[in-house]
């Protein structure tokens, strides 16, 4: 199923890859995505992706954790079997803290994770495509898809060496 | 480009390359077990079975295996759980709390220390179902409505406030756990071939480290670690409440909670020392493990040992001056009580012996260390102990005053929790990379002493 022909360009260092990825998309071209071993800081700005708002899911299910606990505690201490103790309120907020408080942590942390995986399309079963497996170790990966460029390959290639990569192979996928 | 202040101490030693690092750390999830490991492995498998059929005997006879008596309802039971969760506080608040702070000197650490949380979290669990005598009946602390009628279980009992606690912050350290193994997950599937390769490559859940990904991922660590630091804060607070809210002399204290809170940071960092002293030498980590963290350790437990020996002195001074004479004898019985040895085996172990760290030559030594981290864990054990069974074995009535003494059931279900925590820990070590190599190699270029010179790179 060859119909897609990718340019990987491999770098040594993390800082090379990030210069590299600003002047090779100030010539014009289109990069698919940088594989890093670790997080290369400012990489993803440089790569012209939007701020990434994982608090948003965090806030959102986190605020729902809160409603749910609230939910909770409200009906079955006040509504479905309130219990008289030496005639206090039978929904005093202070002692629903805690419990408020566990239920919103473990919604926003359990939620925003999954959506995390959900957005990248991790799970058990999905199948990464891996353009060089030692961007996992010690290099800096750059995967240009040719089709979507008006460079040519060659044009490219030279490119890519030029800003510092030390290899570059074709990956057809 | 990257500037590192001259007063920082390296934190990867002898010039390591990301494929060093990689290697280093790969190796023994990657070769066959060692002898060592098989040795120790089987020794805490064989604690482990002798605990187990402990504990299964104290299910089946019930409680009556344990020293308690009718004055003594609580003893070693609640200590361990408290003990355990105080431990289990070390790695979810280095991972969240110096992340937050910046502290490079996590990476190294940060993995390993997480993996003892959870397992620590489960041997406090572990107490907490047998100390409730009927284990089939755990779930009654779930808010399920009971068979005769819609009967809920009490939202205002601090009891069922832990339960929501602990099963939050085990859950959430799991999940943080996870999330950082993903990235070195996915460098061992890179590597490896066969059925290893599907087992870590479905554990990786496909990952390939993505710029987007990365900078996501990085963005669910951060807000994790925001999450987490109040969680952990309030696990402890939690476990304090339910002393703090009885009417107890000597428990029922408003300084519990943050003096909890700094026993179980330093009782946890003890823990953690005491492992990484043994692994960086089993594993041969000496590089990445140095005496620069161990000593940042160290100053660590000192501060925090310091904070819970301001706390043994306020809530003493705060009995004498509160005027209450049950809370005035509860503290002078504790310190010259028939239980007076753990008293001050706790102020000797938790109050005195961290002071020594103030001396440089003290808190680089390595045998030290290590001797000084079992201390402090004797030490905070024994203050669970203090406050537990000293203030409950002579209580509002002389008539019913009584002494505590363990029976076999006490210890060896004691046992039983370290025979868990060692075979986890020792399985964890052997299957998953023990230092998070991600996280190290971003530090690489600017804590480690000489980054070969060829990849130097200039903005």
């Amino acid at each position: 199923m060859a119909d897609s022909k990718y340019l990987v360009g491999v770098f040594d260092d993390g800082d090379e890859l990030l210069h590299a990825v600003e002047d090779i998309r100030h010539q014009g071209v289109k990069i698919h995505e940088a594989y890093t071993p670790f997080a290369i800081h400012g990489l993803d700005k440089a790569l012209g992706y939007s701020f990434p708002r994982m608090g948003v899911a965090a806030f959102l299910f986190g605020i729902t954790g809160t409603c749910c606990a609230l939910l909770l505690t409200f009906w079955t201490m006040g509504v479905d079997w309130p219990i008289n103790v030496g005639g206090k309120n039978f929904f005093p907020f202070p002692t629903n803290i805690p419990i408020v408080f566990e239920l919103t942590v473990l919604l926003a942390a359990f939620g925003m994770s999954f959506t995390f995986f959900f957005m990248e399309d991790l799970g058990p079963t999905s199948k990464p495509i891996i353009f060089d497996v030692r961007s996992t170790d010690d290099k800096f990966v750059l995967a240009i898809d040719l089709a979507k460029n008006k460079l040519s390959e060659n044009e490219i290639s030279k490119l890519l060496k030029e800003s510092g990569a030390s290899e570059v192979n074709v990956k057809e996928i | 480009m990257h500037v590192v202040s001259p007063i920082r101490e390296t934190l990867v030693l002898n010039g390591k390359t990301y494929h060093d690092v990689t290697e280093d750390i790969c190796k023994q999830v990657e070769g066959k077990p060692t002898k060592e490991w098989k040795i120790v492995f089987g020794i805490s498998v064989l604690v482990l079975l002798y605990g187990a059929a402990w504990v299964f005997w104290t299910w089946w006879e019930g409680l009556g295996v344990w020293g308690l008596n009718k004055t003594v309802g609580w003893a070693w039971d609640i200590t361990n759980f408290v003990w355990w969760v105080g431990i289990g506080h070390a790695g979810t608040l280095i991972s969240a709390v110096l992340l937050l702070f910046r502290q490079k000197w996590r990476t190294s650490i940060n993995r390993a220390a997480e993996a003892m949380t959870i397992f620590a979290v489960i041997c406090a669990a572990s107490f907490i179902v047998m100390h409730m005598g009927r284990p089939w009946l755990a779930y009654f602390a779930l808010p399920l409505p009971n068979t005769f009628g819609s009967l809920w279980v009490n939202f205002n009992s601090p009891l069922v406030w832990d339960v929501f606690a602990i099963s939050t912050y085990f859950s959430v350290s799991c999940l943080f756990w996870y999330i950082g193994l993903i990235p070195d997950l996915a460098t061992i599937r890179d590597r490896a071939t066969g059925t290893r390769k599907k087992v870590y490559g479905a554990l990786a859940i496909g990952w390939t480290g993505g710029a987007r990904a990365w900078a996501r991922y990085e963005d669910v660590s951060l807000i994790l670690a925001g999450l987490s630091t109040p969680l952990v804060l309030s696990v402890h607070t939690i476990v304090s409440f339910d002393f703090a809210t009885s009417v107890i002399p000597g428990w029922h204290t408003t300084i519990f909670p943050p003096y909890f809170v700094a026993g179980a940071i330093f009782s946890g960092f003890a823990m953690v020392q005491n492992l990484m002293l043994v692994t960086r030498v089993v594993y041969k980590l000496e590089d990445y493990v140095t005496l620069e963290h161990i000593s940042l350790m160290n100053k660590i437990i000192t501060l925090t040992g310091s904070v819970v020996g301001i706390a043994y002195i306020t809530e003493f001074f705060i009995a004498a001056y509160s005027g209450v004479e049950y809370e005035q004898y509860a503290f002078i019985n504790r310190a010259t009580g028939p239980l007076w040895w753990s008293y001050w085996a706790m102020m000797t172990c938790n109050v005195l012996s961290p002071q020594l760290f103030w001396f440089k030559k003290v808190r680089e030594n390595i045998l030290v260390s290590f001797v000084m981290a079992v201390v402090v864990n004797i030490g905070m054990w024994f203050e669970r102990f203090v406050i537990i069974v000293t203030s409950l074995h002579r209580d509002y009535l002389p008539s019913s005053w009584t002494y505590f003494t363990p029976r076999m059931g006490d210890i060896s279900d004691y046992i039983f929790s370290f025979g868990f925590f060692f075979t986890a820990f020792f399985l964890f070590s052997k299957f998953l990379p023990v230092i998070n190599m991600a996280e190290v190699k971003s530090v690489l270029k600017s804590s480690s002493e000489k980054y070969p010179e060829k990849k130097k790179v200039t903005a």
